[in-house]
């Protein structure tokens, strides 16, 4: 029987990966992470997980050290935030490159300077690059269960490829609301016996390997090749490891995207994390008003869902995309994205528009959404709406 | 013609040899006197290139195709019983 608690975020991470009985943990603590690797530190105190906990002096060395386990074989677990991801940057591409299946929790904070501790897209999103799979849940409930289907996806022979779940900083990490946690033996059925995937590039005396040795020309873009169609496989597994989880919790979250009233919505808004449940319900109120509204959320940002968003969004006539973080000198990541894959050349692309805001944790809330969709749509119906992204919500008046 | 194939993960089986004698390259050749060795194995040990190999007797000899002539056994042997010379 599964168990109900009242959980933080955080404590809902830490929660499923107890769940998943991974063998090496390795963090250090930054604001808003630290209290996930604190509650499994205390489980691993107390017996209820048997875990290596490894305090490390920096995150640096938490990718290290998880990388190293990974290649001997464990199943591996470690979290961070903003600076914390910066500064393990190297081996976040090494993790990926050497196909290790890692589980990173990533409580998505803004980058300093000016320091900030609330939540803002930038750091999960700068890692888009990397080859690491990247989700991001909408609820606390989502949370632990996407760290379970984590694990499965991850360690699929198909995929191989380490992932990083995002939850937004606070709004999530540090908000306890009602959750349900699965049975163990449901987990342990769901999921390959904790480290017997990597068996052929396993650590062993009798059969000495070089690892991550020197690749010449003739061979380098062939690896990042590999990386690449593993991630164009890992949408199948997402999907299935969706359908699979469902069969067994009847939770179903729709594989690379969430939709919500989309199928005769003639606007549909793009979000991804926390804020898609205030887009949700400012839908229903815009339905209310008589606007055709739908929500897709974007589980995944890599791999990026492009088939799926083609088929939802094609024939829309709005698409409106909210973003949560800036590629400076260019602008909203999201909507840059999304945008890159919807263009056809038959004249009847939907209109994309973007709304760049909530940076450094300034709120989106209902209104705030209402107020985009009825601006789009008012330009919209006037002919006067083009492609493009503005600011939202910016203080203009403030600035130099 | 037969390709060869890479694997999932830059990963590699070592062998020896896998890219040339690398023995060329040596400009001090490492020569033990067989008087004064005592086979405690150090230079064994030490060798970065695996080139001192030994036999079941613990007596111990240089491969000269792989050894770079970097000195360390001769640097770490407790009883001086390795000379560095010079390659004609």
């Amino acid at each position: 029987m599964s168990t109900y608690k009242v959980l933080t975020g955080n404590y809902a991470v830490a929660y499923g990966v107890k769940l998943c009985k991974p063998q090496v943990i390795a963090a250090y603590p930054i604001t808003p992470q630290t209290s996930i690797v604190e509650k499994l530190s205390e489980f691993v105190e107390k017996g209820e997980l048997k875990a290596k906990m490894l305090r490390v002096e920096s995150e640096h060395s938490a990718m290290a050290a998880v990388i190293g386990a990974a290649i001997a074989g464990a199943r591996t677990f470690t979290a961070t935030s903003s600076q914390g991801l910066l500064y393990m940057h190297e081996g976040v591409w090494m993790a990926a490159g050497a196909r290790l299946p890692i589980v990173m929790a990533i409580v998505t904070r803004a980058i300093f300077p000016p320091w900030s501790i609330w939540t803002d897209h930038g750091d999960l999103l700068d890692q888009r690059d990397t080859g690491w799979m990247i989700c991001m849940a909408e609820d606390n409930q989502e949370v632990i269960d996407m760290i379970i289907q984590a694990y499965k996806i991850a360690e699929d022979e198909r995929v191989l490829l380490p992932i990083m779940v995002g939850l937004d900083a606070f709004i999530l990490s540090h908000t306890a609301t009602p959750i349900e946690i699965p049975d163990e033996d449901l987990v342990d059925s769901y999921l390959p016996r904790p480290g017997e995937t990597l068996s052929y590039l396993k650590i062993s005396f009798d059969n000495p390997l070089t690892y991550y040795n020197l690749a010449f020309p003739d061979s380098y873009m062939e690896f990042r090749y590999q990386i690449h169609e593993a991630m164009n496989r890992a949408k199948r597994v997402i999907e299935e490891a969706d359908e699979k989880y469902h069969k067994l919790t009847g939770r179903k979250y729709g594989g690379l995207v969430d939709t919500y009233r989309c199928n005769d919505a003639e606007v549909v808004i793009v979000s991804m994390g926390a804020s898609t449940g205030d887009t949700k319900e400012a839908a229903d109120k815009l339905r209310d008003e008589g606007y055709k509204v739908g929500v897709l959320r974007l589980r995944f940002i890599r791999p990026f869902p492009e088939e799926k968003l083609k088929e939802i969004l094609s024939n829309k006539k709005l698409v409106i995309v909210i973003d949560r973080a800036i590629s400076l000198g260019k602008g909203g990541i999201l909507y840059t994205e999304v945008a890159s894959v919807l263009h056809k050349n038959d004249g009847r692309t939907p209109i994309i528009r973007g709304y760049l805001t909530g940076l450094g944790g300034r709120d989106i809330t209902v209104s705030d959404i209402i107020k985009m969709v009825r601006k789009a749509t008012s330009l919209f119906e006037k002919g006067e709406l083009t492609h493009g992204w503005e600011w939202f919500k910016l203080r203009k008046e403030v600035v130099m | 013609m037969e390709v060869e194939r890479i694997p999932l993960a830059p990963i590699s089986i070592p062998k020896v040899g896998a890219v040339g004698k690398t023995g060329k390259w040596r400009t001090f050749r490492p020569v033990i006197d067989r008087e004064k060795c005592i086979k405690c194995l150090l230079c064994w040990l030490y060798c970065p290139d695996a080139a001192i190999v030994r036999d079941e007797n613990d007596n111990v000899f240089v491969n000269y195709d792989y050894c770079k002539g970097c000195g360390i056994c001769a640097h770490e042997c407790p009883r001086k019983a390795i000379k560095m010379v010079k390659e004609e």
